[in-house]
């Protein structure tokens, strides 16, 4: 369903995806894992169409981005790590904007509105503005609408990033039920190595931009020969925290872009 | 279809519940009118011009129409650091059905606020020449509208933060708003600005709207017209070019 060839992407000189390849079978949930900085929101950019990669290419249902921009949209939905919702709107017209952006048909989409905002608790405030939500509220929100229509491909950048436990068990049950039901296929980011151990067939591992390894939890568990997924995690990665790169020069970088423009 | 009216209702709703926006966008322009319609009004007369409320009325409400046109481009920059931006890049919709869409919102709500400014151009003693030839004066405020909506999103897709955002405003807004000749007649002026003048579109729209409303200007109205419709029709075509590119 998902087929990466040699994907690389730089930025300037920062080489944030180095030459990665992985496949992602119909209906498989995968789980693409690593460190702060390690590449994967990148990947999953140049995998949605927005970001044009370096070199290497993407086939997404035989579609590359790249080329076909429009026609791979129509594959795949998209809960991001960051905000994406009109602040300035009710959590019921960001609904209803995606849905008509996502083409649902309007016969079912009231019904799966009220049905979504119910699921995450959100039915009572859907008349209230994102902007007087809390954090926790708005990634409800977010995930919510990522699951308003069913793609093929979900895309999942840390998708319980902040979220309570209820809410997180609520939508992995919804989207393990996708998975069942609809063979969606699910492509996930997380921190939470339990999770990702409990709800994905295959794991990537991502670590400054190259995938260290591949595998079923049990492989890599095996593989390091340690007991739990984030032991795992650690022999593969090392355990020193990642410099984010907010450093004057990658500041200097993007002003001089600016002025380029 | 779908989506650009998605998004066109997207700018209303926006628009109309941001009051404080509301008011503060027009705050400015009709403190423009009062102080240099009534101001200036005396010295204007004497140098046998005529009413300067008279003149100056249609150059702010060319003025109005400017900024709200350009600011809706712009607001891409905000669109982008609130997130919005990348939920509807990729949506399965066209992107240029994405740009309509915005660019109509953004020129509806030009136009709303230009008629509200012409409203309080009529309370502050403007009156127009004819009942005739408004719906002219709307049209130039349309083409007006059209075309700076097109400019800002050119601008704005290329925008990634704030400075940029106070660069378009100083070293582009401004100059276009104060060498159109809406704050002073073309005649006799020295040459560098005359030249400025003639190539800032906004002339064009500001002298189209004096030959509506108040029948005096200093193109004709075919030459408003014609420069108008060319310039929209480019920039139209950079603003779609410059939006399908846009990263996030
Ligand atoms: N637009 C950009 N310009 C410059 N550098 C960028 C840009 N986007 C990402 N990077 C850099 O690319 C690298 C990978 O970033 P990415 O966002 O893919 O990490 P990530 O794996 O998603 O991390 P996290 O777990 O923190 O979300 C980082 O070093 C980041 O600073
Ligand atoms: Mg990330």
């Amino acid at each position: 369903m998902i087929r990466v060839e040699n994907l690389s992407r730089t930025f300037g000189k920062l080489e944030a995806v180095r030459n990665i390849s992985f496949e992602v079978g119909e209906g498989e949930i995968f789980a693409f894992l690593g460190p702060n900085g390690a590449g994967k929101t990148t990947t999953i950019r140049m995998l949605t169409t927005l970001l044009a990669p370096t070199s290497g290419t993407v086939t997404l249902n035989g579609l590359d981005p790249a080329v076909h921009p429009h026609e791979a949209r129509k594959h795949f939905g998209i809960v991001f790590q960051d905000p994406s919702l009109d602040q300035d709107l009710t959590a019921q017209e960001n609904m209803e904007y995606h849905a008509v952006l996502y083409h649902v048909p309007r016969a079912v989409r009231r019904q799966r509105i009220e049905m979504l905002l119910k699921l995450f608790e959100l039915w009572d405030r859907r008349n209230d503005l994102v902007k007087k939500f809390s954090g926790g509220m708005r990634r409800r929100l977010e995930i919510a609408r990522g699951l308003l229509h069913t793609p093929k491909i979900l895309f999942l950048d840390e998708p319980t990033l902040g979220l309570d436990p209820q809410s997180r068990n609520q939508m992995w049950t919804h989207i393990r039920r996708m998975n069942e039901t609809e063979r969606v296929t699910v492509f996930l980011t997380t921190h939470y190595m339990e999770e990702a151990d409990r709800v994905a067939q295959r794991i990537a591992i991502i670590d400054h931009g190259k995938i260290v390894a591949t595998g079923t939890s049990e492989e890599l568990k095996a593989r390091t020969q340690t007991s739990s997924l984030e032991d795992a995690f650690l022999a593969l990665t090392g355990t020193s925290i990642r410099a984010e790169s907010a450093d004057p020069a990658a500041q200097m970088r993007t002003f001089a872009r600016m002025w380029r423009r | 279809m779908g989506a650009i009216y998605i998004l066109w209702l997207r700018e209303l709703k926006r628009y109309t519940r941001s009051r404080s926006q509301l008011v503060a966008s027009l705050g400015q322009p009709i403190l423009y009118l009062l102080a240099l319609g009534f101001g200036l009004g005396p010295v204007f007369r004497k140098a046998g011009e005529g009413s300067y409320m008279q003149f100056v009325s249609p150059g702010i409400i060319a003025m109005v129409v400017l900024f709200a046109a350009m600011f809706s481009g712009i607001a891409l920059l905000w669109d982008r650091q609130f997130g919005f931006l990348k939920e509807t890049l990729v949506a399965p919709v066209p992107r240029v059905s994405i740009m309509i869409g915005r660019s109509l919102g953004g020129a509806t709500v030009a136009m709303l606020q230009g008629i509200l400014m012409s409203a309080a151009c009529l309370i502050a003693g403007f009156r127009p020449a004819g009942l005739v030839s408004l719906p002219l004066g709307l049209l130039f405020m349309v083409l007006i509208a059209t075309l700076f909506v097109a400019m800002g999103v050119a601008m704005g897709s290329g925008l990634q933060d704030m400075q940029g955002f106070q660069l378009i405003m100083s070293f582009l807004v401004m100059p276009i708003f104060f060498f159109s000749g809406a704050l002073f007649p073309l005649d006799g002026l020295p040459r560098a600005l005359a030249a400025a003048a003639a190539i800032d579109p906004l002339t064009y729209g500001v002298d189209g709207i004096r030959h509506a409303l108040i029948g005096a200007g200093h193109f004709s109205t075919v030459t408003d017209l014609v420069v108008l419709v060319a310039v929209s029709a480019a920039l139209v075509c950079v603003g779609a070019w410059r939006f399908s590119k846009i990263e996030v």
